[in-house]
């Protein structure tokens, strides 16, 4: 590790260390209101009671079924109709634009739509992540098969390659990585818009919960249930692009 | 002369390309409204479908004249521009302050990106309870969603000065005040256009969020309302103007950066 990799680390550590000193201090001095910012201590306590629960896992529960609902229904729309779209040069210029701008505009707005149409219940939820994750994948998906190089489809075909030949060995791999940064984005947008309408409008659920525990003021125990969110948040970060990271080197060195 | 004819002929073709791309784009969105007019007419149920024509009357005879849906909404028009304003100011600066040394970028940008990668709905309740249920919360959480992206592209924008040009500038004696203006500045616009872009439709969710998070006064109030008496019309229509104002935000985006990109390409031609 080099000199300034070190600093940088002793920064961050340094960061999280003031970070986690400034909690403790406000709390211990009674500065911060406790309905606001309770104590580590009893954020930590709500946390270890609220893992051994029922209730727990079984939101927990509801809340990853919804997610990989809408995340599947999103990843099979949103290839398909960017696929079909990216046939085409007219079609792309026709419609690129509508589903980009579509995507500019917050979604959340359509979100009471989505209440009426499908109820409080699981079905809303889906409904709101797969739209959300749709628009991701559908342009990343038209953005990559729009962009392989024509050469390697004129040198495929050429050298006899059938269309199922080209699209197994020349379109698939050129559009892959375009196409796996949309669905890792789409993922957390389904992740992030499940939990934000679960906490708009839900009868269970992870986001439910974080609302519940606001209203009956149990600040320690929304913390808890903040932590647990942030912490999966950020470990399927790192370990997503981890796996994207090894997936590039592998394909570096495939190329040479 | 030939070839200004073929090119003036092939910029012809071009243009009536494109033509055609805009009326087929306005042919299939017509098409969709038009099939929606006639699904809301005849086979949908009217508690939870209107046509877009019934939705037009309610925004003209149930949203227009209520003078609590106007303010509700001028309320919100006001939230987001303070809080895309705030994030704007707050996010370059302490993009700037982030990377203006090699050490603090490596040690806080990661911290950015971490944070960046929270998921921020789940902070909802803990801002109402912070800041209450008036325009505050909203601003704050719009204000939390629009801050990273800019901070974000300063960060990368700045990253990519050529160091030859800095070397440059210096070498001919500009203060770092010059050089920061003249040289790195116009180097990151294009970065923090892309940017300032994320960050209005980040700050618009965020404070679209609060508003229907909070559904005891203001839009999400009246969302609430609309959606439990069954009576889809002025909603669609409150939808359809929030949606309206959010296009207009994203074109003001846009206008400034076609200014801004205009004036630099003009001070390159001098």
């Amino acid at each position: 590790m080099s000199r300034t990799a070190f600093s940088a680390r002793l920064i961050q550590l340094g960061f999280i260390a003031v970070f986690g000193a400034a909690w403790y201090w406000s709390t211990a001095t009674g500065s911060v209101s406790k309905l606001l910012l309770p104590e580590p201590g009893a954020v930590w306590l709500a946390f270890s009671r609220l893992v051994t629960t029922g209730q727990f896992w079984s939101a927990v529960k509801v809340t990853l079924t919804t997610i990989m609902q809408a995340y599947g229904i999103a990843l099979v729309a949103g290839i398909l109709a960017g696929y079909l779209i990216s046939r085409s040069r007219f079609l792309i210029d026709v419609l690129e634009p509508i589903v980009a701008g579509f995507f500019t505009i917050p979604i959340t707005l359509f979100f009471p739509m989505f209440i009426l149409f499908f109820g409080i219940g699981i079905g809303s939820k889906i409904a709101y992540g797969a739209t959300y994750a749709f628009f991701p994948i559908a342009l990343n998906t038209i953005a990559s098969f729009a962009n392989v190089d024509m050469h390697f489809l004129r040198a495929a075909r050429s050298m006899g390659a059938s269309r199922w030949d080209t699209f197994q060995h020349v379109l698939i791999p050129s559009a892959l990585p375009v196409l796996l940064s949309g669905m890792r984005i789409a993922f957390f947008i389904c992740f992030a818009s499940v939990l934000g309408g679960e906490t708009l409008s839900a009868v269970a659920g992870v986001g439910r919960n974080i609302a519940l525990a606001a209203e009956l003021m149990e600040s320690a125990r929304m913390y808890a249930w903040i932590a647990f969110v942030v912490l999966t948040a950020i470990t399927l970060n790192l370990l997503i692009s981890g796996f994207e990271k090894h997936l590039s080197a592998r394909r570096d060195v495939a190329w040479q | 002369m030939a070839m200004t004819g073929r090119k003036r002929e092939e910029c012809n073709g071009r243009q009536a390309y494109w033509s055609r791309v805009r009326w087929t784009r306005f042919i299939i969105v017509l098409a969709l409204v038009a099939a929606l007019e006639i699904y809301g007419q005849s086979l949908a149920d009217p508690a939870f479908l209107q046509p877009p024509s019934e939705v037009v009357r309610a925004w003209f005879f149930t949203v227009l004249p209520d003078t609590r849906i106007m303010s509700a909404l001028g309320m919100s028009v006001f939230e987001i521009a303070c809080a895309y304003a705030l994030s704007v100011v707050f996010g370059v600066v302490i993009g700037l302050v982030i990377s203006s040394t090699a050490l603090s970028r490596q040690g806080f940008y990661p911290l950015i990106l971490l944070l960046y990668a929270v998921p921020q709905v789940s902070l909802i309740p803990l801002f109402v309870l912070a800041f209450g249920l008036g325009p505050a919360a909203k601003i704050a959480f719009g204000f939390s969603h629009g801050i990273f992206p800019v901070i974000v592209s300063v960060i990368t924008g700045m990253n990519d000065v050529p160091a030859l040009y800095v070397r440059g500038a210096r070498s001919m004696g500009a203060s770092t005040f010059g050089i920061v203006r003249h040289v790195v500045f116009p180097n990151m616009v294009p970065s923090l256009f892309v940017g300032l872009r994320l960050a209005m439709t980040m700050t618009m969710l965020g404070v679209i969020l609060a508003e229907l998070y909070v559904s005891t006064a203001g839009i999400g109030y009246f969302t609430r309302v609309f959606a439990e008496n069954y009576n889809p019309a002025p909603l669609f229509a409150l939808i359809g103007s929030l949606a309206a104002i959010a296009l207009i935000f994203n074109g003001c985006v846009r206008v400034a950066e076609r200014q801004w990109s205009g004036m630099r390409s003009s001070v390159r031609a001098n």
